[in-house]
């Protein structure tokens, strides 16, 4: 068994800031990531890190533009500790030596972003993402951050109280991928969750296969509920063949989105009058599916986005990343030709539900990145706030599960006196097991006066036996055919446009992959790096976490930013300015609301029309 | 500039599909995939309708796989296939077996360098139309394999660490939003070097480094540059960064054979960043080894 004072699960950027801020707090800090740390998603985000920098831009312009593109239902607390912080982490990346891209007078450079008021997006150059999670290694690697990469955190060890606001996390259980041991992890402060999106649950996304919702389902189990999982952001320029992402900063530069007829679409068919190309995200995608639905798309699938006026010279100065992606993965040069994008899924809005601190119901037991949902982004995220959450809330979460204190929190967690149960849906599936224990997570037999070693061991024991039964196993079904099959479904269902009847159909299908997953097995024998056994752990994550996307999308009969349900076309602010809450309950879902809080520091924010 | 690439002995194994048929599982299913796409082809009648690719196989623990080996697979081609692409529906759906490491898939994570048709690339970012086939695809060369495509990548981590890949400068401007500037022409000249994933593929490449195995190689050389040329240090910490660049093991180990900059995915000029650190430790402090 090892121990720390703090275990950081995942090395993107979240965790790479929560673990060094855990340690500038003085705790002995462990980050266990089931990649090298430098391999993280991170290294993917292309656009920018939004911060109210200059003269003539302030914070609470940033609270503002987040609050309207989240459609109302990001938390005020949240929306403004994010705006009010992002300068000085930003500027805290560049102490320690992040290349940003500069201006003349040596200062950072910012850009125009899509639902921004101002330009206020720093970068580096289409490659933002890549940089902050260097430096950020680089930062771990300075401090002697213990790192434990390529260790995979199967489980959670937490005590069993029948009620998860009573329950406490005392640490994790991993397998090492290289030489097949399982070990418990044991976390004297806190566990911190960062471990990343769910974007495997699609077969169309902008993430890494890496990105599999571990974090989101271990702390489902464990009794922590997810919340606002409808809502799933789709990139509006992915690249149609692979989903690899255009950067926003394309049309923040000033790319044009064509159809086949070679109308400005955004304008020519009264999308977003205003803002044209950098409306926000949700508003975007939609445009460019309704464009191919009515027959205006390019090879019925795409349309194009042209950024070749903005010449060579500022292309390559800002935007050259692009040009190799889409050499590199579609065979265009973005210099002579327009770039085939089209919608992709990109970003999980919702998440494990934490408070400003990244704390959630479940004592010792944090979320902070993708993984968490505060709830900054609402129903959707502006492009160039994903990365100033990292910073801002990895650093939280890393110094309170340290011990520091930060102050009570206004965002309430877990079930409680303010929520509002769901009674009314009738689901079109009992939502059924999914393999061996449907309780993993919670030390079963622990009873509530557990030592925190029992539960661990406990945890440790039940781990090594689904695993030894899983690779025992002689035939059954393989866990990619199950991916496969759930992936499809979401795509088909759950995708930018929703029906009731799809989503149910959706239900249906993932239920379907529950009873496989029970006949699941591990072909391959060996103890050696075996990503057949890991890979059968991710699909069953993929599998409850994709249920709640569905379930979300369900229950939510309105239109809210990211969120477009056929049935009701109206944002419905008298019913539905609240937060989807599921939780896990032994196996049933619960399902469950919390009103959102508009309540700023200065100004409660009214809800308004979007218009872009 | 000539690459030499040197196969390692380990790598030369038996390479007759049929010799294996009788005797590894995962042969079999091979075969299954071989008919599936016999079909497939028949239906599309396009040329090139598969992809032959042949993998390096070896598990230390499985009995089978002990020899090193290679197995053939035959995978549906698609317009804008990838080399990855091939390997995980080689594993998908004919051997989940088959091991590898590969995440972003898009050129930035770093983690699918192997060795293509005698070449360190990325299998993200590599097209199956422009390779010969059969495909050879095997592990990175110079490095330890653990399991079919899967090296260790350790002793690349340590020399990545050797350098002190960190920015230092604990001078820093009054005033938490105050920040340290920096010309565009600076950040230009370090653009490059900023640019590396941590993939070996250059490590890979380099005889020297295959035969020293305390050389810090190109990838820790370019990531010592990267702070060495930032204009942000001072000049003390720019001093101690060159005497660990021109130890005995260092910059004036390499030869200048491009192998690193001919193979690395991300167009780093790693072998000119070398020479110009080995300028700068000539106009500080000459000392050769």
């Amino acid at each position: 068994m090892y121990e720390h004072d703090v275990i950081v699960v995942g090395a993107g950027g979240a965790g790479l800031r929560a673990a060094i801020a855990a340690h500038e707090a003085g705790a002995d800090v462990a980050i266990v990531t089931k990649l090298h740390p430098v391999r993280s998603h991170t290294g993917a985000a292309e656009g920018g890190i939004n911060a109210a920098l200059q003269e003539g831009d302030d914070w609470e312009l940033h609270a503002y533009d987040t609050m309207k593109g989240s459609d109302y239902l990001g938390d005020a607390p949240a929306v403004e500790t994010l705006a009010k912080n992002s300068p000085e982490e930003t500027i805290n990346l560049e102490h320690w030596g992040m290349p940003f891209s500069r201006e003349d007078d040596g200062r950072v450079s910012q850009r125009p972003f899509g639902g921004l008021s101002y330009p206020r997006t720093t970068y580096a150059g289409a490659e933002t993402g890549h940089h902050l999670l260097h430096v950020m290694y680089e930062q771990v690697v300075k401090r002697g951050i213990q790192v434990y990469d390529e260790w995979y955190v199967m489980d959670l060890a937490t005590s069993d109280e029948p009620d998860p606001n009573d329950r406490t996390c005392h640490g994790v259980v991993a397998y090492d991928i290289q030489s097949g041991k399982i070990e418990g992890f044991k976390a004297t402060g806190g566990v911190v969750l960062a471990s990343g999106g769910p974007g495997q649950a699609f077969d169309h996304t902008t993430n890494a296969v890496s990105c599999t919702g571990d974090g989101h389902a271990m702390a489902y189990r464990a009794g922590a509920p997810l919340e606002d999982m409808e809502f799933i952001q789709f990139h509006p320029t992915s690249l149609p063949s692979t989903g690899v992402l255009i950067s926003e900063g394309v049309r923040g530069e000033g790319g044009i989105l064509y159809n086949n007829e070679g109308e400005r679409f955004m304008f020519e068919h009264g999308y977003a009058n205003n803002s044209g190309e950098l409306a926000s995200r949700d508003v975007v995608a939609r445009a460019e599916l309704t464009e191919v639905n009515e027959g205006r798309g390019v090879d019925d699938e795409y349309v194009h986005l042209d950024m070749r006026h903005l010449g060579e010279e500022r292309i390559m100065d800002r935007l050259e990343n692009i040009l190799h992606l889409a050499e590199d993965f579609e065979g265009v040069d973005g210099l002579v030709e327009p770039m085939p994008v089209k919608p992709g899924q990109h970003y999980a809005m919702g998440g494990i539900e934490v408070d400003e601190n990244g704390q959630t119901c479940v004592g010792g037991l944090y979320a902070a990145g993708e993984c968490a949902c505060v709830s900054v982004h609402g129903g959707n995220r502006l492009g160039g706030n994903a990365l100033p959450e990292l910073i801002v809330f990895g650093k939280r979460a890393g110094r309170h599960a340290a011990g520091d204190d930060l102050g009570e929190p206004k965002i309430k967690t877990g079930y409680g006196d303010d929520v509002e149960d769901e009674t009314d849906t009738e689901l079109p599936v009992a939502p059924g097991e999914a393999g061996l224990d449907s309780t993993s997570g919670v030390a079963a037999d622990g009873g509530v006066t557990a030592e925190a070693d029992g539960i661990l061991e406990r945890a440790v024991e039940s781990t090594r036996e689904r695993v030894e039964y899983l690779i025992d196993k002689d035939d059954g079904v393989q866990h990619a055919e199950i991916r496969a099959k759930l992936q499809r479904a979401m795509t088909d269902y759950v995708n930018v446009f929703r029906t009731g009847d799809g989503v149910r159909k959706a239900l249906r299908i993932i239920r379907e992959c529950r009873e496989e997953y029970q006949d699941v097995y591990v072909d391959d024998p060996s103890r050696t790096f075996n990503t057949d056994l890991q890979q059968t752990i991710e699909t069953r994550n993929l599998i409850d976490v994709a249920e709640t996307i569905a379930l979300g999308a369900l229950v939510r009969n309105e239109f809210r930013g990211a969120h477009w349900r056929q049935e009701n076309q109206i944002r419905d602010d008298e019913n539905w300015l609240k937060h989807t809450l599921i939780s896990w309950d032994n196996g049933n879902p619960s399902i469950f609301y919390r009103p959102v809080i508009l309540e700023g520091e200065n100004k409660t924010y009214e809800p308004k029309e979007r218009s872009y | 500039m000539s690459t030499q690439q040197v196969e390692p002995e380990s790598q030369e194994a038996p390479e007759d599909p049929a010799m294996k048929g009788a005797e590894s599982p995962a042969a079999e299913k091979q075969k299954e995939g071989e008919a599936i796409d016999q079909t497939t082809a028949d239906a599309s009648e396009l040329e090139g309708e598969t992809a032959h690719i042949k993998v390096f196989r070896y598990d230390p623990e499985v009995e089978a796989k002990q020899e090193p080996r290679f197995d053939d697979f035959h995978v549906p081609f698609e317009k804008g296939m990838t080399v990855l692409d091939a390997v995980m529906y080689a594993r998908d759906e004919y051997d989940s077996s088959l091991t590898f490491r590969h995440s972003c898939r898009q050129a930035v994570c770093g983690s699918d360098a192997f060795f293509v048709n005698g070449k360190q690339r990325l299998g993200c970012k590599t097209q199956i139309a422009d390779l010969e086939q059969p495909i050879r695809i095997e592990p990175l060369p110079h490095q330890e394999v653990v399991k079919d495509l899967v090296v260790d990548m350790d002793h690349f981590y340590d020399q990545m660490h050797t350098v002190e890949p960190y920015f230092q400068q604990e001078d820093l401007p009054e005033g938490e939003l105050e920040e340290q500037r920096q010309s565009r022409e600076n950040r230009e000249k370090v653009k490059m070097s900023t640019r590396c994933i941590w993939c070996g593929a250059c490590m890979s490449s380099c005889n020297i480094a295959a035969g020293d195995n305390e050389y810090l190689g190109p990838a820790a050389i370019n990531k010592a540059y990267r702070f060495a040329m930032d204009e942000r240090e001072d000049e003390e910490i720019k001093e101690h960064r060159l005497r660990i660049l021109e130890q005995e093991h260092g910059v004036w180990r390499c030869q200048t054979q491009f192998s690193c900059t001919e193979v690395c995915p991300k167009d780093i000029p790693l072998t000119e960043h070398i020479q110009e650190l080995k300028r700068e430790a000539v106009k500080k402090n000459l000392k050769f080894w």
